[in-house]
């Protein structure tokens, strides 16, 4: 099953390559992976999603744990959280269409944030099926480029990892 | 104290308690080798390769229980660390290795003798570190000693740029690293103990199950004192021998693939198994689905990810072996012997390690090694059917006596970790146990014993042949015997001649004890016996990979 797995790690070169390793050692394909720095410039924030087998990814993160340059890993497995993804995607957009995309972009409660004479570029966050829904509507105009920032996540309340 | 980062790096070292390094230099390194021509009281060793360098300062690790330290320089030297620094980690064994590397401005550019190192190492070693400033380098040492030591033990590797070492700094000594993402848990949770302490107090068939952990926490009285207590009798891993003198009537000697019948027999049938400081290896259970399957099972063990890696656990124990034992002590209960107790004895007597008497076998000569030292020789071995005989037959006494690449199973690395193990420990006598095969694969180590007057004893148990590999094409791949011929080598003795050392050749049984005799009146240089024993033995017990206890060959099923 898909597992959203946050770590908090140092903010030093290399530490990605280090995590990244793990995945890759057995054979498990990452789906996304975020990474930035957090209110604490010194400590970086990983948001990685990756499918595979419950117990295998227990491991992997006991693993992750073990890094020395790891600070904490939280496996969302089974903790309420809120996730979010930001995509833009650049959709053809001729005069003919041009109104329809609006609308329905008004309706994501997305945006338009630069206009060619051929395309727009939209930038929508939500859930991934939020994002997938507008990619799978937009398609039909024809997606000339898109690029999505993979998931973020956060427990909710009050708890933090 | 203004001073470079090569002079830094010795000062580090010589602070952490180094008195003795393993290396071989090279351009990047000069700076360092400059530093080190003129300081006082840190030795460096010259190996003849640098993978040489890497198993000595392991060897040196395992048998004294400090860090061991080598060096190489970057590119080629850097990359004949690997198979050292993957040895030692799979066998969690404390080891610095430090690494010249090209000039911070020239990295990533395919510079003269440039390898990514930490790249390269980043899987098999604990941690690693590419050093760009030299003011890091006394707290980086720091660390890196730390971290291999402390926790669960293992390799660290420091990859410093040459203008990293030239450039200066204002050195004062780091003790006591604080590494914030870095606490290990030593001690057990006391609630667990105490289920531990009563799952042991319940159970009609209990069995204690060491490993290498034991060794390295010191662990070994504990273990003793909590087998006479309970008389719960105890088999070891490879890596856990001596963890209870193998002479003990509680020892049951290893378990597994090439263990005693005794020691699987009792693992198959325990209701309970206490497993200290190991990690169910594969090459341990066999199959996984029928291993101990009637047991319920306590892990003790320091590192968090091993517990229920392979095996499910129903009480785990997160801690250092010593700490957790020693808690585990205050609560159990004194045992007396049981009916189980005289079940695995019976085992004992039905099932014990033999071998011929009809030529000169591999196993006898491992026997009088034994007795010449009166078991106190510390040993180390090659890899492949020797090895394992060595395991079986020489009972070592105490812990860091036995020297071997379990996890890895590396080839190549006895011979420069009995050398490694003779630095450490001048005053015990050092064996080498080899085959054939393994022995060629450092051989050029032969020089450095000479050299530096280490008077190890190197015995050959010459076979002709890649006796394991052999072993197994003769019992599964139907006697098709593939690359595995080894009769075309060199004279051996004429070899340790040319490297300086005494050679001496045995092909009768009763020239045994002579030899090992005279090799240990030799003390100024090592001794290479040729012993050439029977050619077609093979090592029983056998477990075939992947299989179960049902599936065991006491002796060869023809």
């Amino acid at each position: 099953m898909q597992h959203t797995i946050t770590a908090l790690v140092e903010n030093k070169p290399g530490v990605l390559a280090r995590v990244s390793g793990l995945f890759a050692r057995r054979g498990f394909n990452i789906e996304s992976l975020a990474v930035s720095i957090t209110d604490d410039p010194s400590v970086s924030r990983m948001t990685i999603v990756v499918g595979g087998d419950d117990s295998v990814l227990e491991q992997i993160t006991k693993q992750l744990h073990k890094l020395i340059d790891v600070i904490k890993v939280v496996d969302y497995k089974e903790i309420p959280i809120v996730e979010r993804e930001l995509a833009m995607i650049k959709v053809n957009a001729e005069a003919s269409t041009r109104a329809e995309i609006m609308q329905m972009v008004d309706i994501f409660r997305a945006k338009i944030i630069d206009i060619s004479d051929k395309t727009f570029t939209i930038e929508v966050t939500g859930s991934v099926d939020k994002v997938n829904a507008m990619e799978n509507l937009l398609a039909a105009y024809g997606i000339r480029e898109l690029v999505r920032t993979g998931r973020i996540a956060m427990m909710r309340g009050a708890r933090t990892p | 104290m203004r001073i470079t980062g090569a002079q830094a790096l010795i000062e580090s070292l010589k602070h952490e308690g180094v008195d003795l390094v393993f290396g071989y230099p090279g351009g990047v390194m000069l700076p360092i080798y400059d530093a080190l021509y003129d300081c006082e009281g840190l030795r460096h060793i010259l190996v003849r390769h640098e993978q040489g360098g890497a198993h000595a300062a392991d060897g040196y690790a395992r048998a004294t229980g400090k860090v061991g330290v080598c060096f190489a320089t970057s590119g080629p030297g850097a990359t004949n660390l690997v198979t050292g620094l993957a040895t030692a980690y799979m066998d969690s064994i404390p080891i610095v290795a430090i690494t010249g590397q090209v000039r911070t401005t020239a990295l990533g550019k395919d510079a003269f003798q440039e390898a990514d190192i930490t790249g390269i190492t980043m899987p098999i070693t604990k941690h690693n570190y590419l050093l760009k400033s030299s003011a890091d380098i006394p707290r980086v040492v720091a660390e890196a000693f730390h971290i291999a030591r402390s926790g669960r033990p293992g390799p660290v590797l420091i990859d410093i740029p040459m203008d990293v070492s030239t450039g200066m700094l204002d050195y004062k000594p780091v003790t006591s690293p604080d590494i914030a993402s870095y606490k290990p848990t030593t001690t057990g949770h006391p609630r667990q103990i105490i289920r531990a302490a009563k799952a042991i107090a319940a159970a009609e068939r209990p069995v204690l199950y060491v490993g290498g952990g034991v060794v390295s926490s010191g662990a070994a009285p504990e273990v003793l004192e909590l087998s006479e207590r309970t008389h719960i009798l105890v088999t070891t891993t490879l890596l856990g021998k001596g963890a209870i003198p193998e002479t003990h009537p509680h020892s049951l000697g290893m378990l597994g693939m090439h263990g005693t019948a005794y020691a699987n027999y009792a693992v198959a049938h325990c209701d309970l198994l206490v497993a200290v400081g190991a990690r169910f290896d594969d090459r341990v259970t066999g199959k996984l689905d029928v291993f101990a399957q009637k047991a319920k099972v306590i892990h003790i063990d320091i590192d968090p990810a091993e517990i229920g890696k392979t095996v499910h656990v129903d009480i785990p124990i997160v801690g250092d072996s010593k700490t957790v034992l020693t808690g585990l002590l205050k609560r159990v209960e004194p045992r007396g012997e049981t009916e189980w107790n005289e079940q695995i004895m019976q085992w004992k007597k039905d099932y014990p390690l033999h071998y011929g008497d009809d030529g000169l076998y591999p196993q006898y000569v491992i026997e009088k090694i034994w007795e010449a030292t009166n078991g106190e020789a510390i040993v180390a071995t090659e890899v492949g059917q020797h090895q394992m005989w060595t395991a079986q037959f020489f009972k070592c006494k105490y812990p860091r006596q036995f020297l071997s690449s379990g996890g890895l199973g590396t080839m190549g690395y006895g011979l420069p970790a009995g050398i490694g193990a003779k630095f450490g420990c001048p005053d015990r006598e050092v064996f080498v146990i080899a085959g054939d095969g393994s022995i060629q694969m450092n051989i050029q180590e032969m020089m450095t014993a000479v050299a530096n007057k280490i008077a190890i004893k190197i015995a050959i148990l010459n076979n002709g042949c890649l006796g394991m590999v052999r072993q197994w094409q003769e019992l599964f791949y139907n006697q098709r015997y593939s690359g595995v011929d080894m009769t075309a080598q060199p004279d051996f003795v004429k070899l340790a001649e040319a490297y300086g050392g005494v050679g001496m050749r045995i092909e009768r049984k009763e020239d045994v004890e002579d030899a090992i005799r005279k090799s240990l009146e030799i003390t100024d240089r090592p001794v290479m016996m040729d012993f050439r024993v029977m050619s077609g033995e093979n090592v029983f017990p056998m477990i075939p990979a992947g299989q179960s206890i049902e599936e065991m060959m006491v002796k060869h099923p023809k």
